[in-house]
């Protein structure tokens, strides 16, 4: 609703101009960052699209000596990398939400419902130390042998898990990506859970529907485009996400079949080598890859913002 | 048969998750075990006395405190207010309106959108037209991170004021500006509160969009037109390099910077959550 326009405006007419000018100027600024954002990224990167051209996406050369620059490996890492902790969080995200909205006793939701969004609070260079300090050698010593001997040697997904035990490289990565998107994803899933219309549950339990069944058959059918959207917050925050990739993904800019091997993702790449990079060519290239993020987490936040708003008031959280 | 065949799913579906919710659970205390181990061995009073160190030598973090602390609440100052103004756009002058819906929109992807790519567009904006690295740019950077979150939490709490409190202060013949930042803003003041505190826990560890904008500095530096050292850039560079002297550094930093931040979000929404019984 629009307030009113007050009776006694003796002393406010100009105040009140200027106070709107101020507030409708502040939700301009919102709409001019992102634009401008992405309106200086393509600018920033048309050096690079000019001179590869469609190549820049299909090329796997990145040989800042020559000066040519492909970004095939970076978005591949990036693909790999997200759907891979997709794979990773999505059944566990839904798993938490299930346990938070009809399993754990009520005195139980509260808690664990902070532990898990403490798990979403922690920031990304924490999850970076620790996967490069802890974790990738745990995954050197402990896990990679196994997929090698066990998994390695199966036709078809062997290649995948076959390579040197380094602990360094696409599976780390997407495992640790993994962890740092199951929050989101899981309380967003809470929310679109609760959403759902009481009766539509205590009908299904009036029929004498197990717990399986209501979720099955009752709450997934009916947040369907709600759990899509919160997947794709997921997807956007994994494609985005910098400082726990760049320092468990290795930065080779090798294209590998094996997610055993290092590899390189936009964003890593972008935070390892845009300091050093030396050339104008190098810089735009970088900034061009920028732009490709961009463009693509735009999309995928978009879809996920569409989907949710067609649950009633469910929105996603800032945290 | 059949029932015990559904009773049977329905136990495979209660164990499942009860042990997904287990297995978050063991990340949470994974990462921070490790944080608080690695980084108590690593505490020392002379991390908050002496300066970051070159390769091989002892010293402190200093420097990086004091430029996080400066960039922060220069973000603050900056964002804080931009982000009331744009949040009460959206609850209260442009509600309904295109404008509102569309900037609600953007602002929420805003959210979401990748930090690197903003320490970028202030490189861009502000590093490259100006020639070199400052603290002015990294805190910049983190303003435009606190800004969506301060108009959401913002535009969420006006509109939970209820609207007999607008028709009441209109009724006594108050301008607009007035009722807004007299009565409206006080009865919003506990979420917008917490959007702001929340911002601050998230601002205080990025990384990304400083790594191009306020870079680092060995040495103290209270001159926010210079490159400024700041806790998470000290931390990645140090975690990243050979030397262990520096890997300490790095995990002490890390489990400040971790307290402080969770310590934060605690509190914040212990208050929330009372605040709302």
């Amino acid at each position: 609703m629009s307030p009113p326009s007050p009776a006694a405006p003796r002393s406010g007419v100009g105040a009140d101009r200027l106070f709107q000018l101020v507030t409708v100027g502040a939700a301009w600024l919102v709409l001019l960052i992102l634009g401008g954002t992405a309106a200086s990224m393509a600018w920033g990167g048309r050096l690079a699209f000019e001179t590869f051209g469609l190549k820049f996406i299909t090329s796997r050369e990145w040989d800042a000596v020559s000066g040519n620059f492909g970004a095939l490996v970076p978005i591949y890492g990036t693909i790999v990398t997200s759907v891979l902790a997709l794979v990773i969080a999505v059944p566990v995200s839904i798993g938490i939400a299930l346990f938070l909205t009809d399993i754990a006793p009520r005195w139980l939701r509260g808690p664990i419902g902070i532990a898990v969004e403490l798990l979403a609070a922690i920031p990304s260079i924490i999850y970076g130390m620790w996967g490069l300090f802890v974790f990738a050698p745990f995954m050197a010593v402990n896990v990679e042998p196994w997929l090698n001997d066990h998994v390695g040697a199966l036709p078809v997904v062997g290649t995948a898990f076959s390579g040197p035990p380094i602990g360094i490289g696409l599976l780390t990565a997407s495992i640790v990506l993994g962890i740092m998107i199951i929050p989101f994803i899981s309380a967003v899933s809470r929310d679109v859970f609760n959403a759902v219309p009481p009766a539509l549950k205590e009908a299904a339990v009036a029929l004498g529907s197990t717990r399986w069944e209501i979720l099955s058959r009752v709450t997934l059918p009916y947040t369907r485009s709600a759990m899509i959207g919160a997947i794709f917050l997921g997807l956007g925050r994994a494609l985005g996400e910098t400082m726990a990739v760049t320092f468990v993904l290795g930065n080779a800019h090798d294209l590998s079949a094996s997610l055993l091997m290092p590899s390189n993702s936009i964003a890593a790449a972008i935070a390892n080598e845009f300091t050093e990079a030396d050339t104008d060519l190098y810089r735009s290239s970088l900034i061009a890859l920028a732009f490709l993020l961009f463009v693509v987490t735009f999309i995928v936040l978009t879809a996920a913002k569409l989907m949710l708003m067609r649950i009633g008031r469910v929105q996603e959280r800032a945290h | 048969m059949i029932v015990l065949r559904r009773k049977l799913a329905d136990l495979i579906a209660l164990v499942f998750a009860a042990a997904a919710t287990l297995f978050g659970l063991t990340w949470l205390v994974w990462i921070l075990w490790t944080t608080f181990v690695e980084g108590a061995a690593a505490l020392s009073p002379s991390l908050f006395t002496e300066m970051t160190p070159p390769p091989g030598a002892n010293g402190g973090l200093l420097n990086a405190f004091y430029g996080s602390a400066v960039m922060v609440m220069l973000a603050l100052a900056i964002g804080t207010p931009l982000g009331i103004a744009a949040g009460t756009y959206l609850a209260e002058h442009g509600r309904h309106s295109r404008l509102a819906a569309a900037v609600g929109f953007i602002n929420d992807i805003l959210l979401s959108a990748p930090s690197i790519v903003i320490g970028l567009f202030v490189y861009e904006l502000v590093v490259r037209p100006s020639g070199h690295f400052s603290g002015f740019a990294g805190a910049l950077a983190l303003a435009i991170i606190l800004l969506p979150i301060v108009v959401r939490t913002t535009d969420e709490a006006l509109r939970l004021v209820p609207n007999q409190m607008r028709e009441a202060a209109f009724a006594l013949g108050l301008p607009v500006w007035r009722v807004t930042s007299r009565i409206l803003y006080k009865a919003a003041m506990s979420g917008i509160v917490t959007g702001v505190l929340l911002g601050l826990a998230r601002m205080a560890g990025e990384t990304a969009p400083l790594l191009f904008t306020a870079l680092n500095n060995q040495f103290w530096s209270a001159n926010i037109n210079q490159p400024l050292a700041n806790v998470p850039v000290v931390i990645f560079q140090y975690a990243m390099s050979p030397y262990d002297e520096w890997h300490s550094l790095a995990w002490a930093g890390a489990l400040i910077l971790t307290i402080f931040v969770l310590g934060l979000n605690l509190v914040v929404r212990f208050f929330a959550r009372r605040g709302n019984k």
